[in-house]
């Protein structure tokens, strides 16, 4: 396997620009007979599939939702970026780039960064086109909101529902094209597997969620668009349904997957409320603005917060980083937590700190609080039952994205050719770690303005040709899905799916959670081993093949989570460093801080199947030409 | 987080298919009062399962209330009793040790049960594919300050455009009308610039789209609003007959 | 005209119907009022009241078929829209919680106007044909204050002409506001107030109609 990063040349700000004019156009007449598969309908997806169609292309998208508005997509609250400087606070591409390579702890791609923060003006441009009803000023101009790691105002948004309104957009231009007869979609279908043929991708295989049928479709070219993978610790973020499967599966047919043991662990999240916790609930990362943390100073002490004095609480990140206190980035305050809980000092001597607003009520009053985050409060009010005016909130870091991915080229495309890949399923854009509202921008850019152009390229440079589904390539991919099911369903034993999973969640946020180290990581490699031999061995899988049967796709998913979990700690061991939201214990400075190992490190680890537990690694050597390499202190 | 258990008496809609004959089966649950309703549902899956039982069919995604994908019906209320609440953010506190509580699917024609308590909400991607959106192209935006749009109205359009698409408004209803789910939609565009050039065809496809799908008429009891888990507001409603109206009084579209 | 038949039959085309013809009865009822208030001076007055229509026949004549028509529209649209409504939530839920989410008047429409428009054949019978054609049941005189005497002092007759108008005015109160609303005519600043005109209208018709059985019930007609 080799990697060929096909970035092209010139100064950082001319490549995209020299690049859109070197590639290869199709014909307008000869756009429709290039079919291609999207598969997921999210951002990255949708605003794929439409702009494709626009173009004239013949999309087929599938979505395992009963509808394209449903994607995880729609949970994102706070906003997304852009370079407008619409506030005349000094922004530019290149700072958004500067920030973007900096907040990822450079261990991303600089051209690939430098395009997104170019095409990061369209995307607001376009989104207001399409109605998106953005905040604005009295005067009728967009409003701007800051975000974490950055010090200019370049975040757009829509109350707290960014996500949603921004996904409610694309949805809209994706059933223009539906109408239009240029997307044809395919609802409550799952991808699992991609089928190549000659060594390109040429098509997907499914399994009908409705009616269990497993049927293919071929395409000159497939998009994965099918978001991160998060659930892999049980409890995230992530919405119930979203899993690694299309991006596992294309992993095992031959796609690299890029920096599995980059994922980023949200500080501000609601804790774990029991063992039938089925997810976890961000809560917006601004309350820090306001909000002190703190847990109790000694171990042990389960007096109720308004009982403990000022003088035995530890407001621990104040104290470890007086200049940036309960601002500190998303990694360390999330580790921060971690070690205090470890210590026993967590509310109840569980897994917990406080975010306390009484000082800022004392400050400001409470009606002021109300007004900066009343929605917030009432929603932690509405799902933990406690008043935050009068009892500190409860909070506790949870997984939320994960940075890595299948690896993809500047052209969005896999080491498979025909295989492109958007959103968060790939590794491209956020390095080690991904800044606050870019995950919106990222989506939205790679779906309306880059793979549009470069999957055009690839018609016009490859001239692949159309596939017949007959073919043996495709009958081998269904027969193989349709033995998969069976096998889970045959197998009859004694856990759930969920129970199997919620194991698979404890062993990874323990040991490949906010902090991984040597021995840890070695011991759970084995764990995991052993846990998917019990899965496969000793799970009870329910109902039939040919139904909708929930407990069948889960079954699945966890499948393929339990082969995810391993690499991720995999590659953990091997990245011998700390970087972002990746900490190696045995890779910091005595006073706790990241220790990056630039020398030996600075790559993207793209790692190739080879069989059940075993990969082969390859590495893209990261350049930073543009960019000056530097620590992150927030000391 | 050590309050008592409390025991409730479900009664829980099942049905294998389309086509089957459902009935209620009744389960005893014993349930943190922390837990979420779809949490009790998992758990009580979890038995099921471990029993070698089919589990009960749900839909549910996000869990943080905005994807739209669950919805029960709990005592009669879509979403439960709680107002403004989607039926994963309704925990179990809200309701009293003993109580008994009658979990059903969505009813309307419009949206047919596939399996126990799952429906089949087509008709609105019918509806929003009619017209839902505004015609252009990727590429073609002028600048997003181009257009300064009154912060009235903005705030205005995003209070329709909040509509989570979950049919709350049509199980409420007992005409089974989608006024409110459409209305919604047909107001965030009439609301803004960007929509008034095609506001009188949109309203006209995607009102025809909806009575093609099979939805009843809206007879103003305004059951849609109470239940709806995001308090959109029946003068969307309004905002769209009056469109509609003009439409086909005065336009000569479509 | 297709496109007229085809607007009025959409889902807001009907509504649209019963919201027009609805306003047409509302207007319709303000001055039926009136003219029925004058029982309460006399029979000398009421009596010439009627005979002062009687004048301007032709006139009536070409009012009472264009009141009947809406009448028609307005049944005839509101029964298919019950009908229809009922097709499209063919199965009910086990617990019913509509008291909790809308009011009683705007769910019992149809209900409500049935027993009005059962009302209205019986009206008809008993007081228009009565004015126009067959005259007092008893002595068929034309005397129309004591047709009025004669049918109140009934009291199975008077009790479902109470009673009817009581619902009367629940359909009033719901179908007032809700021709706004259908017209598009929501706005925050006017709208509760035109709901609180719409009971206030909805009130007095109600009890004025009433008011007239219950006094003849009381005073016998003298």
């Amino acid at each position: 396997m080799k990697l060929n990063m096909n970035i092209p040349e010139g100064h950082i700000s001319e490549k995209w620009t020299n690049h859109k004019f070197n590639m290869k156009l199709v014909n307008p007449a000869n756009k429709r007979k290039f079919d291609v598969i999207v598969v997921g309908t999210g951002l990255a997806g949708a605003a794929a599939a439409a702009t494709l169609g626009e173009l004239g292309y013949k999309v087929k998208a599938f979505t395992y939702h009963d509808s394209s508005r449903r994607a995880h997509s729609i949970a994102a609250q706070g906003g997304i970026n852009a370079a407008k400087n619409y506030q005349n606070d000094g922004d530019s591409i290149y700072r958004l780039f500067y920030d973007t390579v900096k907040g990822g702890d450079f261990r991303s791609r600089e051209a690939n960064v430098h395009r997104l923060a170019e095409v990061s003006n369209n995307i607001i441009d376009q989104c207001v086109a399409q109605g998106v009803p953005f905040a604005r000023e009295y005067g009728g101009t967009l409003a701007n909101r800051s975000f974490g790691g950055a010090q200019v105002s370049r975040t757009f948004y829509a109350r707290g529902e960014t996500g949603q309104q921004l996904l409610l957009g694309a949805y809209s231009s994706f059933n223009r094209q539906v109408k239009l007869g240029n997307v044809q979609v395919y609802h409550r279908k799952e991808m699992l597997d991609l089928v190549l043929a000659d060594g390109r991708a040429v098509g997907i295989t499914v399994r009908d969620l409705v009616d269990g049928k497993v049927e293919s479709f071929s395409a000159q070219a497939v998009i994965l668009a099918t978001g991160g993978y998060s659930n892999v610790f049980f409890l995230s973020t992530s919405a119930m349904n979203c899993n690694a499967t299309a991006i596992w599966r294309a992993h095992k047919k031959g796609a690299a997957f890029a920096n599995p043991c980059y994922t980023q662990i949200h500080p501000t999240c609601l804790p774990v409320h029991g063992e039938g916790q089925s997810k976890l609930v961000l809560m917006s990362e601004s309350l820090r603005n306001d909000g002190r943390i703190w847990v109790p100073a000694k171990p042990g002490d389960h007096r109720p917060p308004g009982e403990i004095p000022e003088d035995e609480r530890d407001y621990y990140l104040e104290r470890r980083y007086p200049s940036f206190g309960n601002l500190a980035p998303r990694d360390i305050s999330s580790r921060s937590a971690k070690y205090v809980c470890d210590e026993g000092k967590g509310v109840n001597g569980g897994k917990a700190v406080y975010l306390d607003f009484a000082d800022a009520i004392n400050r400001i009053g409470e009606d002021a609080v109300r007004d900066k985050y009343g929605n917030l409060f009432e929603m932690y009010e509405n799902i933990t039952g406690e008043n935050p005016y009068k009892v500190p909130m409860k909070i506790y870091p949870a997984p939320h994205y994960t940075m890595g991915g299948l690896w993809v080229d500047y052209n969005l495309m896999s080491n498979i050719p025909g295989l492109f890949v958007t959103g968060e399923a790939n590794f491209s854009d956020h390095g080690a770690n991904r800044l606050g509202a870019s995950a919106l921008m990222q989506g939205l850019a790679d779906g309306y303005f880059i793979v549009p152009y470069t999957i055009g390229n690839y018609f016009g440079s490859e001239k692949p040709e159309k596939v017949d589904v007959n073919r043996p390539e495709f009958k081998e991919a269904e027969q193989n899905v349709k033995d998969g099911t069976n096998k889970l369903l045959s197998i009859n034993g004694s856990q759930t799916v969920d129970e199997i999973h919620k194991k698979l969640g404890h062993l990874l946020i323990d040991k490949v959670g906010m902090s991984r180290d040597e021995a840890g990581l070695k011991q759970v490699i084995e764990d995991i081993r052993k846990l998917r031999d019990e899965f496969w061995s000793d799970v009870k899988v329910t109902g039939k093949a040919e139904d909708l049967n929930q407990n069948l796709e889960r079954a699945g998913r966890v499948a393929d989570f339990l082969e995810l979990g391993e690499l991720m700690a995999v590659d953990s061991l091997k990245r011998d460093e700390s970087c972002g939201a990746h900490f190696r214990e045995e890779h910091q400075t005595p006073d706790g801080e990241a220790i990056r190992n630039d020398e030996d490190f600075s790559y993207v680890a793209a790692w190739e199947y080879v069989e059940p537990g075993k990969w082969n690694l390859h590495k893209e050597d990261l350049k930073f030409e543009f960019v000056e390499l530097a620590t992150r202190s927030y000391k | 987080m050590s309050e008592k258990n409390i025991n409730l008496k479900l009664h829980i809609w099942r049905q294998e298919s389309p086509s089957a004959k459902g009935s209620f089966e009744e389960f005893k649950v014993s349930v943190s009062p922390h837990a979420s309703i779809l949490e009790m549902l998992d758990d009580l899956n979890n038995r099921l399962e471990k029993e070698g039982k089919i589990p009960i069919s749900f839909e549910s995604d996000c869990r943080e209330g905005i994807c739209g994908t669950c919805g029960l019906v709990v005592n009669g209320h879509p979403h439960g009793p709680l107002p403004k609440t989607a039926t994963c953010q309704l925990h179990m506190r809200n309701f009293k040790d003993g109580e008994t509580l009658y979990i059903e699917p969505f009813r309307a024609k419009a949206f047919p049960v596939m399996k126990d308590l799952i429906v089949d909400r087509v008709g609105f991607e019918k509806i929003q594919q009619a017209g839902g959106y505004v015609s252009f192209n990727t590429g073609s935006a002028p600048d997003a300050n181009a257009i300064p749009i009154a912060k009235e109205m903005a705030d205005l359009a995003l209070d329709a455009a909040e509509c989570i698409g979950c049919g709350a408004c049509v199980a409420a209803c007992k005409n089974a009308s989608a006024m409110l789910f459409v209305g919604a939609k047909v107001s965030q565009f009439a609301l803004l610039p960007q929509g008034q050039p095609e506001r009188y065809e949109r309203v006209q496809f995607m009102v025809a789209a909806m009575d093609e799908a099979g939805f009843g008429s809206c007879t103003n009891t305004y059951a849609c609003e109470a239940e709806c888990p995001k308090g959109i507001s029946v003068k969307n409603i309004a905002r769209m007959n009056r469109d509609y109206i003009v439409a086909k009084v005065a336009k000569r579209t479509a | 005209m297709s496109w007229l038949v085809q607007s009025l039959n959409s889902s807001i085309g009907k509504k649209f119907v019963m919201a027009v013809t609805g306003i047409c009865l509302i207007l319709f009822l303000i001055i039926h009022l009136a003219g029925n208030l004058t029982l309460f001076i006399g029979p000398k007055t009421f009596d010439g009241y009627v005979h002062t229509l009687e004048v301007v026949k032709p006139l009536i004549r070409v009012i009472e078929v264009i009141l009947g028509l809406i009448f028609i529209f307005h049944i005839f649209n509101g029964t298919k829209l019950w009908l229809e409504n009922r097709k499209a939530k063919s199965t009910k839920y086990k617990v019913n919680a509509a008291s909790e989410n809308s009011s009683i008047f705007s769910r019992f429409m149809f209900q409500t106007g049935s027993i009005v428009f059962i009302f209205l054949i019986i009206h008809l019978v008993t007081f228009w044909a009565a004015f126009n054609f067959t005259g007092h049941p008893e002595t068929k005189a034309f005397e129309f204050y004591q047709i009025v005497v004669y049918w109140f002092q009934n009291e199975i007759y008077a009790g479902f002409y109470i009673f009817a108008m009581i619902l009367l005015g629940f359909h009033l109160n719901h179908g007032f506001q809700s021709a706004f609303q259908t017209f598009g005519w929501n706005n925050s600043k006017y709208f509760p107030l035109i709901q609180k005109l719409g009971t206030l209208y909805a009130i007095i018709m109600a009890v004025g109609f009433a008011s007239i059985p219950i006094y003849f019930l009381i005073t016998g007609g003298n």
